[in-house]
């Protein structure tokens, strides 16, 4: 199992100034590919919110639909074989889904970008890291080659590359591992996001299954399956166990099992996971106060996280 | 860079003299030379052995191989059947040939690639299916009946074009001519180009450059199109040498005096001087477009370096 966090954060009070509500707001997003097995459902009714200098953390196995929620977005969605049935990505209140193509266009790598994985397999492999870098500016700034050359040198400078100036004309696979590390964080660390993230959605099958503050995740988590993952972290203080692992595979997602998607796996699962899909619901302490921003899609979050 | 094109230009002499000694022997093979310069007459038997005796064709067959190179390297190519030197014959021919090439290679460039690109980007569309039947049909047809129906159709019939070439053969007559030859290159130049966008468009640094925000065109043209046309760039250099060699056919058709016609000369009236001193030539057109085009990946390529 792989787990990987990716972080969405949005640009200071600054992008703000004129507009009160949330920056990002996702509402309802459902996509699906049409493939020759049938029609994968890879997000399926994903609503998040991301707030003036706020990171959220999505949490999720590989095919949970992060990343397919994070392409929707950035509009990189290879479609087809991808489709956007239905939901709305509003930025700054204005929804980019249906927004003219140029309109989208310039709010893409300007106001939201995204950092991909492995950075090296990103990059266009025939022209140079600088260019590329350099190539932003240019089309967004209008900026002439020459200043496009210097703001690429001063973002290498920035992320610790040695010899900026010298390297920013040579090519992706110039680079060794380590520099592209300093490029961006990647992570399958799950200590490192709660560093780096206010909040966090847990994700499985393509629907928000938690949500919770970073720390108040860790501390109780509310669903079985974020339990399952945070039980499967290797620790330091327990050496020579078994590590723990989530039974089962991640389901299939032309055929998403009914009722709850996570029931096949579930420890907790009962007769209702099996028929009814649970509703992202809040989640309040014992005695019924509200815990603000957390949310749990369980049947049983009573029994997870007091239980 | 240098060493290699060095060991690379030592690598095309063997191949140089192994292609014109096997050129040289078939030649010979082909008939009695004599035979072909008393023209449609049966030569008498005195005369024919004296021309035999001067020409040295009484000498074993690598006796005159090694004769005809020392001469080639002197610049002397000998004498075609109607007396005049091969050299000249080349002054007359190649020109010619060349401006055929030219305009076959900038229709093979222009159209077929853009063609490529426009069906790449819309694979399984009708335009698509279309250009892909299409290509289809022009590569299963013969070039000596494509070239006969667009003499036939446009030179006879509706009279837009002229149906035999003039002996200046300008590019502007040359232009339906060129077409002609290009017909089959350009089919596959489209095809190639097609799979390599379709293929190349799914790739990580193309959904970057999309992420980045880069118009649509700068996309394609900068990041996708660059490394697509490595594998069109190397079908095209090749082709270069084919088209020089290979436009017998057309040549002949639309009465074109260039290199095709007199190789077809040359083999009609048993001439080796002509074939053997035109195939050398050609011989070195390919090896040197054959280099040319190994150095053009390295250019297009910066991962590819040459030791």
């Amino acid at each position: 199992m792989t787990t990987t966090a990716k972080t969405a954060t949005v640009p200071g009070p600054r992008a703000a100034a004129d507009y009160d509500g949330h920056l990002l707001e996702v509402r309802d997003l459902h996509v699906e590919f049409h493939t020759r097995d049938g029609v994968a459902k890879a997000v399926n009714g994903v609503n998040y919110t991301v707030d003036a200098g706020e990171t959220l953390a999505v949490l999720g196995e590989s095919g949970s639909g992060k990343s397919v929620t994070a392409q929707a977005i950035m509009g990189i969605l290879d479609m087809p074989p991808g489709r956007i049935p239905q939901g709305e990505v509003l930025f700054r209140g204005q929804d980019m889904l249906t927004m003219g193509k140029e309109e989208r266009r310039k709010i893409r790598g300007q106001k939201i970008a995204m950092i991909f994985q492995d950075a090296l397999s990103s990059l266009n492999p025939v022209l140079s890291v600088g260019y590329q870098l350099g190539e932003m500016f240019r089309v967004h700034q209008g900026l002439s080659k020459k200043e496009a050359k210097a703001k690429a040198i001063e973002l290498m400078e920035r992320v610790k590359i040695p010899a900026a100036k010298e390297r920013v004309n040579d090519y992706p696979h110039q680079f060794s591992g380590g520099m592209r590390m300093g490029l961006i964080l990647i992570t399958h660390d799950l200590g490192v996001v709660a560093d780096v993230a206010d909040k966090i959605a847990v994700m499985y099958a393509g629907r928000i299954v938690e949500t919770a503050p970073v720390h108040e995740l860790y501390a109780r988590p509310a669903h079985p399956y974020t339990r399952g993952l945070l039980d499967s972290i290797p620790r330091l203080d327990q050496k020579g166990q078994e590590l723990y692992a989530i039974k089962g595979l991640p389901p299939n997602l032309t055929r998403i099992p009914s009722g709850c998607a996570f029931n096949p796996r579930c420890p907790m699962a009962q007769d209702i996971c099996r028929t009814e899909v649970p509703t992202l619901a809040p989640v309040t302490e014992q005695d019924g106060t509200d815990l603000p921003g957390r949310g749990s899609a369980c049947h049983f979050w009573k029994e997870t996280i007091h239980g | 860079m240098g060493r290699y094109v060095i060991r690379r230009l030592l690598q095309m002499i063997p191949v140089f003299i192994g292609a014109t000694l096997l050129i040289f022997l078939m030649v010979n093979v082909m008939g009695d030379p004599v035979a072909g310069l008393c023209g449609d007459r049966q030569c008498d038997p005195a005369t024919a052995q004296r021309l035999r005796t001067d020409l040295g064709l009484d000498k074993p067959v690598w006796q005159q191989y090694l004769t005809y190179m020392g001469n080639v390297f002197t610049g002397d190519f000998g004498t075609a059947f109607n007396g005049q030197k091969v050299t000249e014959l080349m002054g007359s021919a190649f020109p010619v040939t060349i401006r055929l090439t030219i305009v076959a290679i900038v229709l093979e460039i222009v159209i077929g690639i853009t063609l490529g690109v426009v069906t790449g980007l819309r694979r399984g569309r009708p335009v698509d299916t279309g250009v892909l039947i299409l290509t289809l049909v022009v590569i299963s047809v013969p070039t000596f009946v494509t070239g006969l129906l667009v003499q036939l159709l446009l030179g006879v019939k509706w009279g837009w074009i002229k149906p035999a070439v003039s002996s200046e053969a300008t590019f502007g007559e040359l232009f339906v001519p060129g077409l002609v030859l290009a017909s089959v290159s350009l089919a596959y130049v489209t095809r190639l180009t097609r799979t390599s966008i379709a293929e190349n468009r799914r790739a990580d640094y193309v959904r970057t450059a999309i992420a980045k925000g880069l118009p649509r065109r700068r996309v394609i043209t900068r990041h996708l199109l660059r490394n697509s046309l490595i594998p069109v760039v190397t079908f095209i250099g090749t082709d270069i040498g084919a088209l020089m060699g290979g436009a017998i056919v057309t040549e002949r058709i639309f009465n074109i005096h260039g290199v095709g016609f007199q190789l077809y000369q040359g083999i009609l009236r048993q001439n080796t001087q002509t074939v053997v001193g035109f195939v050398t030539v050609l011989v070195l057109v390919f090896l040197v477009a054959n280099l040319i085009v190994d150095l053009l990946y390295a250019v297009l390529d910066p991962r590819i370096r040459y030791a």
